[in-house]
Order: structure tokens, then C-alpha cells, then sequence
């Protein structure tokens, strides 16, 4: 494989990334599944970068599940996001900072249908002002989170105290990324190095030290797919199509698989545990399942961040056999231990503790 | 000083100059010149590249004949090997003007040729297979345009890139034609029986190989063609499923993983495959859209130069005294290009007959 022609791709899909001020908005599932990925972003942007990054409590789900479950027409999800720009501009900001895939790609595309169809457009801004008395501009620059910490990866790596290396052998890690399909697939030009060959995860695994594994389907869908996991009777679909990338990530030996999807790294988390429950197969080595990592949660570990402040064992696969191979000490006891001392309850079959 | 062109005197009424500079030297610009030349005109022909033979160079066996390549750029070349035609080879250029009733041809290094008439065959250029990125053309070692296997050909071995003679070869149809992505709505019309003919040829060197075309249509329309088409799977056994590629990856013993609809059995398809050949399409010459550009010539919705008449002036095109030949206009096979070029010869000595009118 020629990495020169990988270098070639991501040149023609180079992409602006504004550098402070944004306007955040956040995932509707990020918070309650992988509670530290978040907290941390604002936390390296604010606090380790100083960056000026705004929430508005206003802030809605952008309806995007429902736009995609066929409950929530076109016409509303676009009067929906409007509204989002109008809290934006209400706030001074112009930069749009996009925590969660699906609502880059929702925003992606209605961006685009009002440039190719700018009667849409018109009815919009109508739309939102008949139902709200409010009025938007579309932002200047639009970004999702991975995009940024793509765009501040050296900063992580300036700071990396373990970086992704295997400490026992010196040899990189292997990691596994996985890019949400509504992130680069329907307007390649939005994501960092396009849809076939995306650049914004695997550049964040090379400047901190870890190798990225190019299999068979890594193109494929994680498996979540919308209707294929929402509607109850085609959820055995979802499944196959996570077991059909882990199958063929499996002869790699992937260490972990880094996502920028909430979708994508829960199903990819959760379904190892429903495989293993259903026929016993383990997709990494040793009878453990692979981690899978939030960017925020990779870059937290690797700039020596506690494992469970970042909330790691909120993962169904734990995170134990990539914490022991970059080398960082941890206390499994605290996992769900509260700040001031207090035991919450411990989950049930996690796998890998 | 401008040579007269010499015509029979039913052809020749008025007095003329007969000065042509004709722009590229593939098959089309050697035809032209060495029929303009044998006419009495002086000609100069100027080709970018250190050698004359265009394309037909990078050759091997032609369709359908499987005739050497070599032995049409030796017809050409003995072709221009005469008085009245001064080859410059290294010679771009980017500008035709026309000037008191004659064209000035502006090379890109400054020099200036004055011109009674002007021939156009700045032919095509392959497409850059890398622009389908899903089909990891300089990504994946082993995914080669028809091209690269052409000079395999003539290296004469087929080998993959850790030096393993591959046993199961895939060839994917219409690179970057009748592509709506790619920008390319048209049909390259040759791909397809270039595609059989080396699938053909694959079997030659490995016998034991086995052979599979992706296809959208077979488009078998030259003299010849579907003769060759039948032949192929009689007696090769090459094995032709309608569907197009959607990806193409690497499996951890660098096999080959191809995607595809078999539309035909109505079935998704993935196979692992030693080696991938793709059949770039053809599209406008970089040089021809420069010209095209500068001089202000029409261009058609498929980018190359817009005949003035379809069905009457396929040579001509909205500056007068500039004639077109070959590739320039469309894809053409070699028969249709020097063809093409007689025509354009034609349609000059006509025009210089006529003073330059
Ligand atoms: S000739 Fe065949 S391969 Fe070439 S563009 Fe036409 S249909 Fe496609």
C-alpha cells in the first residue's frame, strides 16, 4: 500500500477549520453514553488551548434520528437547525462547532440544499420567523469536534505523555478508525481527506504514535444504519454488519478502533458484548474484545488524563487491555467510584474488567 | 519560404500558400502532415513530447488484429520523413491568433510560426484512474490501469507487485467515462474492446489465469469487435459480469477485495482478486484545452473540440483556417483517427484552393 497516494487524496480534500470561537452544539447521546468525551473537549479547548467556545442553553436536538427514522419531515428539520443558526447569531458567533455525526451531516446537507435550492432557503427563513419571530445567517465556518482536535492534534501531541505505543515492545499500536458515513460520504469536500480515504481520525493516530490499519471494510457502516437498528425487526441486520467489519478488522490485531460517531462507537462498543453473549466469538486477541475510543477519550489518555475521569468505563467493552499496553496505571476500584468517595452502582457483564 | 501546394488541376484554380502548421504528433498529426507534405504543402509539426507516435506508443498489440503497434508508428514515421515537413519535437503550444489572414501558432517558450492554415491534433489523455479514489488506483499496489499493463505486456510478464504471477485478475470498464461523477457523461468507445483484447492477451501469458471483466453494456461496435467478443469467451473462457466496481480494498495477504452488483444474477458480488486492471477513459488533451482556452475555440458538453457540423464539418471548428483531426474532437480507434486526418486534409487543401476563403 502506498501511503504517498493516501498524501494525494487528503491534499484534494483539505479543509477549513476555524481556529477559536465557536458556537457548540451538543449530541443528544454523547452525554449520557460516553459522558467524559465531551466534558473533555471543552475542557482541552477552554482550559489547555484557552479557545473562546460557546453553549447556548437553548440548544436543541437537531432531530436528526427522526429525520432519518422517517418521523421528522425535511421541511421541519430544516425550520429546527434554522433555529439553532438564529441562537448562534443571537450570540455572536459565527464559527459552528458540531459535536455529533449525525447532526454534522444533517447540517451538511441543508446547507447544501439551500445553495442548490435557494427557494428552500426563503421558505426556511419564513418558516422560523412565522414560528419564532427569529431570524439566522448561515455560520461562516462548519466544523465537527473531530475536525477540531484534528486541526489541534499536535497540541495533544506536544503534551502526549503516553503516547500510542505499545510499552512492552516499543512497537506503534494498531488502531482501527471508523468514520461516521454522514461525516465525509455525502459531501466528501465537508470531511478532512474526503469519504474514500479520510484523514481527520487516522492523522490523529500518527502524530500520536499509533499505526492505522486499512482492512477490507473499513468503509462499511458500524451497523447502526438508522432504520436498520430503530425499526425492532431488522436490528439481526444491524448486527451482521458489525460483525462483517469486526470479522475483517479481526486478522489485523487492532488494538482499539477510534470513531467520531456517538452511533458508531456505541454499536460498536455494545454489539462485541451482544456477539459474545450470542456465539461466544471475541475479536481481539488474548479472549478480549477491542476498546472502542471516543477521539476526545484517545487524546485524554494519551495526554495522561485518568481513565475514569474520562469515562471510560461507561464502554461496554472496558478499557483495561489498552490501558495496560500504553502502560498506564489505573485503579479499577474507582471506576465507579464518585469524586468524593462514594460507591455508585457497578454494571453488570462488562467485558474485559 | 511557403511552399505551394501542388494540386491536380481540377483541385487547384487560384494560386495559394500552402504554409500548415499542424499541432501534435500522434497518429492523427503524422497522418495529416505526411498527406499535406505529398500534396506540396510545407508543413510543420509540432509535438510537445521528445518523440513523435503519441499514445500508439505506449501500446503493445492492437485490436482486432493484434498487428504490433510498432509497425503503425513505423508507417508514420516513414510518413513524415520528408522534405516538405520539419518535425519540432519538445515544441508546446499555448495560443493561435489569427493575423492579417494568416494564424500565428505561440509556442509556450515565445517562438511564433506563421501559418496559411492550421491542423489541430493535440489528441487525448487518459484519465487519471486516481481520480475514482473508491478503486485505490496509487494506493493499492496491485490496481493497474490499462496502460500499466500494456508496458507489462511489452515487458513481457504480467507479475504483481511482490513478483508473483497473479492467477485471478479483474478489468473494470469505464474509468472515468459515462461517469456523471467524474464529470464524463460520454463513452470512450474504445475501452470496452481494448478490455477484451487484453483479457485475451492475460491468457496468453497465463494460461492457467482466470479472467473477469465488470462491465456496464459490452459496447462491440467496430469492424471486428464482437467477433473478438465471442471469441474471448469461447475460447479463452473469459468470464464478463455486468456491474460496477464500487470499492476496492486490501486484505492482510494483499489480496485484492472487490465490491460489485452482478445485475445480471441480481446479486451483490465480493471477490478477492491478485491484480485489477482499470480501463481509463479518454478525455480533452490538457494541451487542447489550453489552446481551446486562449484561441477562444468551441469545446462540446464532453470537453474536446466542437465540430462546426456533426455531419459536415467534423474537421472544422469557429476559427477559420483551423482544422481539427482526430482524438481532439472524440474518442476515435486508429483507423477512425487517420481517417479523421485525411478528412482534415481535405478540408485544408480546399480552403487554401479556395484563398484561404
Ligand atoms: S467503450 Fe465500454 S468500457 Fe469504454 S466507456 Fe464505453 S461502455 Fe465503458
Amino acid at each position: 500500500m502506498k501511503e504517498e497516494g493516501k498524501k494525494r487524496v487528503w491534499a484534494d480534500y483539505q479543509k477549513e477549520i476555524a481556529d477559536d470561537h465557536f458556537f457548540y452544539v451538543r449530541s443528544c447521546i454523547r452525554q449520557s453514553f460516553f459522558p467524559g468525551s465531551e466534558q473533555f473537549f471543552l475542557h482541552f479547548m477552554r482550559i489547555v488551548l484557552g479557545k473562546d467556545v460557546f453553549e447556548n442553553p437553548s440548544h436543541t436536538s437537531c432531530t436528526g434520528i427522526g429525520y432519518h427514522g422517517d418521523i421528522v419531515p425535511l421541511r421541519t428539520i430544516m425550520a429546527v437547525v434554522a433555529r439553532h443558526f438564529a441562537l448562534m447569531k443571537e450570540s455572536g458567533y459565527k464559527n459552528i462547532a458540531i459535536s455529533c455525526v449525525t447532526s454534522f451531516g444533517i447540517y451538511t446537507e441543508i446547507l447544501e440544499t439551500w445553495k442548490h435550492f435557494p427557494e428552500e432557503l426563503v421558505q426556511t427563513k419564513e418558516d422560523l420567523f412565522k414560528a419564532t419571530g427569529r431570524e439566522f445567517d448561515v455560520p461562516e465556518n462548519v466544523a465537527h469536534t473531530s475536525d477540531i482536535i484534528f486541526k489541534f492534534r499536535n497540541e495533544v501531541a506536544g503534551k502526549a505523555k503516553f503516547p500510542l505505543i505499545n510499552k512492552d515492545t516499543g512497537e506503534p499500536l494498531n488502531g482501527v478508525e471508523h468514520i461516521g458515513c454522514h461525516y465525509a460520504k455525502m459531501f466528501p469536500k465537508h470531511g478532512v481527506g474526503g469519504a474514500e480515504f479520510p484523514r481527520v481520525l487516522s492523522g490523529m493516530i500518527e502524530t500520536w504514535g499509533g499505526k492505522v490499519v486499512d482492512y477490507p471494510e473499513r468503509r462499511h457502516c458500524c451497523g447502526f444504519g438508522f432504520r436498520q437498528y430503530l425499526v425492532q425487526a431488522n436490528r439481526g441486520y444491524s448486527l451482521s454488519n458489525t460483525a462483517k467489519k469486526f470479522e475483517s478488522m479481526k486478522p489485523f490485531k487492532p488494538d482499539f478502533v477510534l470513531t467520531n460517531c456517538p452511533g458508531c462507537n456505541m454499536f460498536m462498543d455494545k454489539w462485541q458484548y451482544t456477539i459474545k453473549e450470542m456465539n461466544g466469538t471475541i475479536y481481539g486477541e488474548n479472549g478480549e474484545s477491542i476498546p472502542v475510543l471516543t477521539y476526545e477519550e484517545l487524546a485524554g489518555l494519551v495526554m495522561g488524563y485518568n481513565p475514569w475521569d474520562l469515562g471510560l468505563q461507561f464502554h461496554m467493552v472496558q478499557p483495561e487491555p489498552l490501558l495496560r499496553k500504553l502502560g498506564i496505571e489505573f485503579n479499577p476500584d474507582d471506576k465507579f467510584r464518585t469524586k468524593d468517595g462514594r460507591q455508585m452502582p457497578v454494571p453488570k457483564n462488562l467485558i474485559n474488567a | 519560404m511557403a511552399g505551394r501546394c501542388l494540386f491536380p488541376k481540377t483541385l487547384s484554380t487560384h494560386d495559394m500558400e500552402g504554409k500548415v502548421v499542424i499541432i501534435g504528433g500522434g497518429a492523427a498529426g503524422m497522418e495529416a502532415a505526411g498527406q499535406l507534405a505529398r500534396a506540396g504543402c510545407n508543413v510543420t509539426l509540432l509535438e510537445k513530447q521528445s518523440l513523435t507516435g503519441g499514445h500508439v506508443r505506449n501500446w503493445y498489440h492492437l485490436f482486432p488484429d493484434k498487428r504490433d503497434s510498432m509497425e503503425v508508428i513505423e508507417y508514420l514515421e516513414k510518413h513524415i520523413a520528408h522534405k516538405n515537413i520539419s518535425v519540432l519535437t519538445g515544441t508546446s503550444v499555448e495560443d493561435i491568433r489569427r493575423k492579417h489572414g494568416s494564424i500565428v501558432v505561440k509556442a509556450s517558450d515565445g517562438r511564433e510560426f506563421d501559418a496559411d492554415a492550421v491542423v489541430l491534433s493535440t489528441g487525448f489523455d487518459l484519465f487519471k484512474s486516481e481520480r475514482k479514489e473508491e478503486y485505490g488506483y496509487g494506493i493499492y499496489d496491485n490496481v493497474i490501469t490499462s496502460a500499466d499493463l500494456e508496458l507489462m505486456f511489452r515487458k513481457g510478464e504480467i507479475k504483481r507487485h511482490d513478483g508473483a504471477v497473479p492467477q485471478k485478475i479483474g478489468i473494470v470498464h469505464c474509468v472515468g467515462s459515462r461517469d456523471e461523477k467524474a464529470g464524463n457523461l460520454y463513452c470512450s468507445k474504445l475501452c470496452c474492446v481494448a478490455a477484451v483484447k487484453q483479457a485475451m492477451e492475460i491468457k496468453g501469458y497465463i494460461e492457467s489465469a482466470r479472467v473477469f471483466c465488470f462491465y456496464m453494456d459490452m459496447r462491440m461496435g467496430g469492424a471486428h469487435y464482437e467477433e473478438l467478443y465471442r471469441e474471448s469467451q469461447e475460447k479463452f473462457g473469459i468470464n464478463y459480469i455486468r456491474g460496477k466496481v464500487s470499492e476496492v480494498s486490501e486484505n492482510i495477504n494483499s489480496k485484492l477485495v472487490v465490491k460489485v452488483e452482478d445485475t445480471l444474477a441480481g446479486r451483490p458480488l465480493k471477490m478477492e482478486l491478485d491484480m485489477l486492471v482499470l480501463m481509463a477513459g479518454m478525455e480533452m488533451s490538457e494541451g487542447g484545452r489550453i489552446i481551446a482556452e486562449n484561441a477562444d475555440l468551441k469545446t462540446g458538453e464532453n470537453r474536446f473540440f466542437a465540430p462546426a457540423d456533426h455531419h459536415f464539418g467534423s474537421n472544422k471548428g469557429n476559427m477559420k483556417g483551423v482544422f481539427y483531426a482526430g482524438t481532439c474532437t472524440a474518442p476515435m480507434n486508429i483507423t477512425e483517427t487517420i481517417s479523421h486526418a485525411r478528412a482534415a486534409v481535405a478540408d485544408v487543401i480546399y480552403y487554401l484552393k479556395e484563398g484561404k476563403s
